[in-house]
């Protein structure tokens, strides 16, 4: 009872042996293997323990459609769970565990659930484990969870490299297979940009493990010969190792490539996986046809394999499953394979065949079973015997491999992945491709076409009308001739009655056929419910093998034809790809780009702390020795900068540059203020709305000319005021003569506030700045003494007497640095964000903190700012509708604790003294809150209900969220200096 | 959605080189529209079966708002039209 290597034969480097350990144990296979045919040459046939019952599970394919083998490859960082070892490329010092099985895959504790299993049927978690519903999440889910699974992702940090790539052709051809390869050869002669992937590591697909001759040689050396040529093309691009995973819209294709999964230390040159969006003018689909397996009672038992599986391992491996070989088969298929194995020395005993009439001719000493069926297995980690019926009476035949042959399906998931249904075929007696237009054509065995001559043809044609398409001169392709070619034929067969233990439909998800007949009497019977209610054809092989069996059955059941009860929803990813792939490059400080100030160095040098502000790293706080906490590096910044003179770093704001003849128009439709008069030299606020007649931003507009504004945005919303800019100059009023440009990174722009603000910045300027020459909200170009460009603004937001100096970026940090140096003797002081949001919250400024996309101008106190008289803006009629303009609209007013000692937190509500919270008692809520140092206590900012006529109401401030309650006192939200003497000093 | 749009000043481009803003057929009312006109305009959508006018901000081009005619069943693209040449085109 043992798979063995055949002493030659086979594609294999058997000069290079492989060493590799499979759940500790030290293997060896060669070159050219792959983890599952190694596996089996060592006999290693019991692979995992299934999904529900922990039943022994053996290698049952020889492909990505694999159910049963998946491992962990590697280990520590570096595993990866649920791969399959039938695709698997073996490399010298691959480790492989086994899944699914404690605590070992011999003895599997949990294999008890297949003592429960009466109990255990489709449904059972839903119908057992409904109440208490609050033990679903905590005891039920994870216990199901862990008992029930397969490989575990590790948590720790992955190694690996991935990237991402684009691709352009002419045609993609999707499967290197005897049609896909001669479509390649045929297209490449012609001269079409090609590019051919497969997910094999080695070209060839079927011609593989073919036993046919081509041109009189053995087919994997015709594959040879069509590969070297491809690969002397400099128009034809192959991807091995390469599975396209997905069609998407305008014929673009997702792929992943294993660059490097097949080596034990990859290189740290080249990404270990790849994934491609392919481009391709025409693709064709020549992924070939699937071997249906066989539904009839244990055909789980690890030994029962897809028989054309059995058929690739002796002959592309040179391995045989195992001393004693019988097929179980419902066309001609299984006879072939049978041929191929006694030719390649297998002893191939019986080949049962369900059908009465068949007429294939055994290989010599094959005793044949006609009208046969299968209705048990013996063995439990290894079959030993299949229980043969016929006409009533049974039979048990020694065997320790058992090949089924249930007919072919083709593989067409990526035509239907856009929303195209398979079609029933009832020649085929399977789903076949709908015809999804000239970009996606599919070809060969994947079409139906089962002889490999027809293959060959059906590839070199279809390249031949792709060529002339693309208008390219395609020579009549020159066919090979094939020798002992074989018509295939098969019966539909989608289960085997009489079975006399578990028949199984889908092995990975332990779904058997009366699962499926539980969930037809339950009324799950549409095949979208079925699916979920069996959980048939889910998890990490989408039911490859299984689905169109599931659906014969559920037709069967129905009593109707399969092409009524359809297919399930083919989706993107044909197979499972790593999220680490999909990612690609986008990763950590990689994932978005890092936005640094050209200040950033400048706070560096003076010992900034920084904040992430979006993408942005802004400078929160200039930390000094001795200073304990933030806050005492805060509340100095702020008593320096209202006592002496502060320099802060702005540049984040957005700004644009606003030209042309129409440009004060344009900036008049765009804010709710009037800007078409705005004189050259001067600045004003400018308050944005959206066109609901919300605050959508704002910021300052300085006129530098006649026809030449600066714009500055909030830091936040730079880029959606510069698409909403964009929207309103090229949709809205394409008419008007204006032309922008975002000059955010191209100005390092720095505030310098204080009351020594002046005599600090004089120093640098010849000009006279002067409260005379320069007042409040004066903006101009200036020259620096040494000459540098400038441009100067007399704004304010931290409420004292302060300019904002703007230098090309490239000087910002030795303009700062100067600044600094004159303002030593003043007393100056970096400060940081934190001290600018303390001090224009003592100011009574407001930030998006208050402009949440609920406030109107007027709630913000700025209602007199909006047009009455402009004729339109944008915002403008909605802003003057009923419910914006209500008298007890939430209002923008300060708070100042009753006991000074305690604080207030943003996102706190407000209510009347004695009312309960609730919704409809809600008052209003703090929008930002600190603490003042200048007033010694903490303020706040927030919208209360009327609030304007409610200043020296005591108001309670309830914090549900910390816990926390006060009665603050209701106040103008100007705390410092409300006449504005500071700013105009 | 389509995974290229041909933008008629960059080219083929991916589409992740754009956002959607939505309904290009909407018209924008003089201010002194009645409230159900700019109600309409600001708040109701249809949501089309088939073809669709949408505006595609080339955020990562050239920054031209396109109008894109698609089909929301099929994904296919009809037309990709410069947005202010196709607002002067409406107002002609």
């Amino acid at each position: 009872m043992t798979a063995y290597r055949l002493s030659s034969g086979g594609l294999l480097d058997r000069s290079k042996v492989l060493s590799f350990t499979f759940d500790g144990r030290p293997l060896r296979g060669f070159a050219g293997d792959t983890l599952a045919s190694a596996l089996l040459a060592n006999d290693q046939l019991l692979v995992g323990r299934s999904f529900k019952y922990h039943r022994p599970r053996g290698i049952v394919s020889a492909g990505p459609s694999e159910p049963n083998a998946l491992m962990t490859l590697g280990s520590g960082a570096r595993s990866d769970p649920n791969t399959k070892a039938t695709v698997a490329e073996l490399y010298a010092g691959l480790t492989a565990k086994s899944q699914n099985r404690w605590p070992s895959l011999g003895f599997d504790v949990g294999a008890v659930n297949g003592l429960l299993s009466p109990f255990l049927g489709a449904g059972f978690y839903y119908k057992t484990f409904m109440w208490p519903r609050q033990l679903w999440e905590m005891l039920y889910e994870p216990v199901i969870r862990r008992a029930a699974g397969l490989g575990r992702a590790v948590l720790e940090r992955d190694p690996e490299s991935y990237e991402k790539s684009w691709a352009f052709c002419d045609l993609l051809i999707v499967g290197g297979g005897p049609a896909g390869l001669m479509a390649a050869l045929t297209a490449g002669r012609a001269g079409l940009r090609v590019i051919l992937a497969d997910e094999d590591f080695r070209l060839g697909g079927s011609l593989l493990g073919e036993t046919e001759t081509i041109d009189g040689s053995p087919a994997p050396a015709f594959a040879e010969r069509v590969v070297a040529e491809l690969l002397s093309l400099d128009n034809v691009t192959l991807l091995p190792r390469t599975t396209v995973f997905g069609w998407y819209d305008d014929n673009v294709f997702g792929a992943v490539e294993r660059v490097q999964k097949h080596v034990a230390e990859p290189s740290a040159t080249l990404p270990t996986e790849r994934v491609w969006r392919i481009a391709a003018k025409r693709a064709l689909l020549a992924t070939g046809a699937e071997e249906r397996p066989l539904v009839f009672g244990g055909n789980d038992c690890p030994g029962v394999m897809m028989a054309s599986a059995i058929g690739t391992y002796a002959q592309r491996y040179g391995v045989s499953a195992g001393k004693s070989v019988a097929i179980f088969t419902s066309g001609s298929s299984g006879y072939r394979t049978a041929r191929g194995l006694v030719a390649r020395g297998v002893t191939v005993s019986t080949i049962v065949d369900s059908r009465p009439e068949a007429t294939e001719a055994a290989p010599d000493g094959v005793r044949v079973i006609r009208s046969g069926a299968i209705v048990d297995t013996k063995g439990r980690k290894r079959l030993s015997g299949i229980v043969i019926e016929r006409s009533g009476f049974e039979e048990l035949i020694a065997c320790d491999a058992l090949g089924m042959s249930g007919g072919w399906s083709p593989v067409i998931h990526l035509a239907c992945q856009r929303g195209a249904r398979p079609v029933w075929s009832e020649d085929l007696k399977a789903f076949s491709a709908p015809d999804v237009g000239g970009g996606l054509r599919v070809v060969g065995s994947a079409n139906g076409v089962y002889t490999l001559s027809g293959c060959l043809r059906d590839g070199a044609e279809k390249a031949t009308t792709i060529a002339v398409e693309l208008g390219f001169n395609a020579a009549e392709a020159s066919l090979p001739v094939i020798e002992n070619e074989a018509e295939p034929s098969f019966a539909a067969l989608w289960y085997v009655p009489g079975a006399k233990s578990k028949a199984f439909v889908d092995f990975q998800n332990d779904v058997h056929a009366r699962d499926l007949g539980l969930a037809l009497r339950e009324g799950f019977g549409h095949v979208e419910h079925a699916k979920r209610y069996t959980t048939s054809g889910m998890a990490t092989d989408q039911g490859k093998l299984s689905n169109v069996n599931a659906v014969g059955i559920l037709a069967g059941m129905r009593g109707v034809s399969p092409a009524e009860v359809g297919t399930t929803t083919f989706r993107p990813f044909y197979t499972p790809v790593s999220f680490g792939a999909l990612a690609g490059t986008s990763r950590d400080g990689h994932a978005t780009p890092t936005r640094k100030s050209p200040l950033h160095e400048w706070a560096r040098k003076n010992g900034a702390t920084f904040v992430d502000s979006g993408l942005w790293f802004r400078s929160a706080w200039f930390p000094r020795a001795g200073e304990k906490t933030w806050r005492e590096s805060v509340d100095r910044e702020v008593l320096n900068v209202r006592a002496n003179v502060g320099l802060c770093d702005v540049a984040t704001l957005g700004k644009i540059e606003v030209f042309g003849a129409d440009a004060a128009e344009f900036l008049n439709r765009l804010y709710c203020n009037p800007m078409l008069k705005l004189p050259v030299g001067k600045a004003r606020y400018g308050l944005m709305l959206r066109e609901d007649g919300f605050v959508f931003d704002d910021g300052t507009v300085s006129r530098l000319a006649e026809d030449q504004f600066f714009v500055t945005t909030t830091t936040a919303m730079a880029g959606a005021v510069m698409s909403h800019m964009d929207y309103c100059a090229q949709v809205l009023w394409p008419d008007l003569k204006v032309r922008f440009c975002s000059v955010s990174d191209q100005w390092a722009q720095m505030a310098i506030a204080g009351p020594k603000a002046r005599d600090v910045l004089q120093q640098l300027i010849d000009e006279d700045i002067s409260e005379a020459v320069f007042p409040f909200l004066a903006a101009r170009s200036m020259v620096l003494r040494g000459g540098i460009n400038a441009r100067l603004f007399r704004i304010s937001f931290s409420g004292e007497l302060a300019f904002e100096l703007a230098v090309p970026a490239g000087y910002g940090e030795a303009v700062a640095e100067q600044i600094m140096e004159a303002g030593r003797a003043h007393g100056i002081c970096a400060y940081g964000v934190e001290a600018l949001n303390v001090l224009r919250l003592e100011k009574g400024h407001l930030t998006h903190a208050e402009f949440d996309g609920r406030v109107t101008p007027d709630d913000a106190g700025l209602g007199r700012m909006v047009s009455a008289q402009k004729p339109d803006f944008i915002g403008k009629h909605l802003s003057a509708r009923y419910g914006l303009t209500a008298a007890d609209r939430m209002q923008l007013v300060g708070l100042k604790p009753v006991d000074r000692d305690k604080d207030m937190r943003a996102g706190a509500h407000l209510l009347k003294e004695g009312m309960k919270p609730s919704t409809l008692n809600d008052q209003g809520w703090v929008s930002s809150a600190g603490y003042s140092p200048v007033l010694g206590h903490h303020i706040a900012l927030a919208f209360l209900k009327s609030g304007r006529e409610r200043y020296g109401e005591k108001i309670v401030v309830w914090d549900k969220l910390r816990d926390h309650e006060m009665i603050a006192e209701v106040c103008d939200p100007a705390f410092v200096d409300p006449e504005n003497k500071k700013l105009k000093a | 959605m389509a995974s290229l749009i041909t933008c008629p000043h960059c080219g083929v481009r991916p589409k992740e080189e754009f956002a959607v803003r939505g309904d290009a057929s909407l018209i924008r009312p003089a201010s002194s529209a009645s409230d159900a006109a700019w109600h309409d305009y600001v708040y109701v959508r249809v949501n089309p079966r088939g073809r669709t006018l949408e505006h595609w901000h080339h955020v990562a081009g050239c920054r031209r708002f396109l109008v894109v005619e698609r089909d929301t069943v099929t994904h296919e693209v009809y037309s990709v039209v410069d947005g202010a040449a196709a607002a002067r085109e409406v107002r002609r």
